[in-house]
């Protein structure tokens, strides 16, 4: 049963020069936007490890969003295009462990774009409801139970009561 | 003074693990002079009793291998576990879950239906299926229940020590049982291999260049390998960056890239991804549509970056699969 009262978790990394910038543009500025997203800076996309994605969702989140400089304006000049190209396969990775596309989103947002700040993270939370909860550590505790329930078997009882199987490898 | 007693045992794998420890050679008549073999079922003749009937804890070590898949297993390793004072996942099937838990991308429906029905060699008008109990002439018979989920020893019992490989090698298995009799081990949850990468112990480490970049991606059947080249820089993936050393590099010194069997060093989490994140990183293109392209050279993801360790991965499993109720064993 879906819980009623379920709101979108959305990890958002975002990048120091361009896109975290943004974010504060779009603070001072007044504008709001779905309180969803949990923004953790780093100083450039490139920086965002595959793990990190991965972690955030096995944790518990439902979407992920990287944000960072436009191509070309990197504040390290090739930072940007090594997030193009990890995120493109770590897409297909995703897609192949059955995690839907529109969980994990790529965007360029400038400094002086507040605005499309609030746009994005607005967009990602809807889509994300959408979708529903991921919630994979519920996911691993249901895949569990066979093991759990296994383990507590075992326990209730004795071993000499048990008629003894014969275990062999022929 | 009686000798410490050691037992070996097999879960999901392949059978290269027995043979690891076949290959000490000579050198196993050392380790059987020093210890008493207690189970060994691929060569002694002991039952899953005698161990019942040994007091907790008095085996020294069990050298468990293979992946967790079966209520026969779990059972086994439970009992090795209560029997044993040190648990010792041998290699990566234990390890990481290994090639097995690759069929954590499908469900156990689509296992089966695949395995008793569709596979081309299959003939079986009945659809005949493995049943977890049934009767026959009036006898019950019980088969152990396949999970759903392909599982790493870890995940089921508390392990103390990993001897990563596929297999492996069978220095570091006679490395591991000395420092075991000799009381000198490192910290309990450790790996029993270096931990830096295989890229440290590869002959063709001259030769990997500074700044990677790929513009194409091959396999190895697709090219001839160059025998002293790094295979990054002929293109080929090669998962040393992110696979920890210990194997003395045995496939790149047979002219075959490294397949990730060792899994990753202490500092990584997740094996696969961060192999993706190196390997993608320095693809050659800027162009986003180039790029992906490019990354088209490397068709299945999974399979080559999680080859051995899907079960110990950040996500598992495929996510969105089924999940069946579990059914009293």
């Amino acid at each position: 049963m879906p819980d009623p009262n379920w709101q979108p978790r959305i990890v958002a990394f975002f990048c120091n020069w361009c896109t975290y910038t943004a974010a504060d543009l779009a603070g001072v500025s007044r504008l709001k936007y779905a309180p969803n997203v949990r923004v953790i800076r780093l100083m450039c996309s490139g920086r965002v490890d595959p793990q990190f994605v991965l972690e955030a969702l096995a944790r518990g989140a439902d979407g992920v969003l990287i944000g960072g400089c436009h191509i070309g304006d990197c504040h390290y000049v090739e930072g940007n295009y090594k997030t193009v190209r990890r995120f493109e396969m770590l897409k297909r990775l995703l897609a192949d462990l059955g995690i839907e596309e529109q969980r994990v989103r790529l965007e360029w947002i400038s400094a002086s774009e507040g605005d499309r700040v609030k746009t994005v993270i607005n967009e990602m939370v809807e889509q994300v409801r959408a979708l529903g909860p991921l919630n994979l550590p519920n996911r691993f505790a249901d895949w569990d139970r066979e093991v759990s329930e296994w383990e507590a078997h075992l326990q209730t009882e004795e071993p000499s009561a048990r008629p003894e199987p014969e275990v062999t490898h022929a | 003074m009686p000798k410490p007693k050691i037992a070996l045992y097999w879960c999901a794998s392949c059978g290269g693990c027995e043979e690891a420890v076949v290959d000490l050679a000579e050198g196993i008549l050392g380790v059987v002079e020093a210890v008493d073999i207690v189970l060994w079922p691929v060569a002694m003749d002991f039952k899953k009793k005698d161990i019942e009937a040994m007091a907790d804890q008095s085996i020294v070590a069990t050298l468990l291998n293979g992946a967790i898949r079966t209520s026969e297993q779990e059972a086994m390793a439970h009992l090795l576990r209560r029997k044993s004072q040190f648990l010792i996942a041998y290699g990566a099937c234990a390890h990481l879950g290994g090639i097995p838990s690759l069929a954590n991308q499908f469900s156990r429906e689509q296992m089966l239906k695949y395995v008793y029905e569709d596979a081309p060699t299959m003939v079986n008008e009945a659809k005949t299926r493995p049943q977890v109990s049934c009767q026959n002439n009036g006898h019950a018979m019980t088969l152990p229940q396949l999970r759903q989920v392909v599982r790493s020893l870890d995940q089921v019992v508390e392990v103390d020590y990993y001897i990563p490989g596929c297999p492996p090698t069978s220095k570091l298995t006679q490395a591991a049982i000395s420092a075991l009799l000799a009381g000198k081990l490192p910290p309990k949850g450790s790996v029993l291999a270096p931990d830096i990468a295989l890229c440290d112990q590869c002959s063709r480490k001259g030769s990997k260049p500074a700044n990677l970049s790929f513009s194409q991606f091959k396999r190895p059947h697709q090219t001839l390998l160059d025998p002293e080249l790094c295979f990054l820089a002929q293109g080929v993936v090669c998962m040393g960056p992110a696979t920890r050393g210990g194997c003395e590099a045995l496939c790149t010194g047979g002219n075959m890239p490294c397949t990730g069997c060792f899994g990753p060093t202490s500092r990584v989490r997740d094996q696969g991804a961060k192999m993706l994140s190196s390997l993608c990183a320095n693809v050659a293109s800027k162009d986003e549509k180039e790029a992906s392209a490019i990354l088209s050279g490397i068709p299945d993801p999974v399979g080559t970056f999680y080859r051995y360790g899907l079960a110990k991965s950040l996500l598992r499993r495929k996510v969105d699969l089924p999940v069946e109720t579990p059914e009293t064993p």
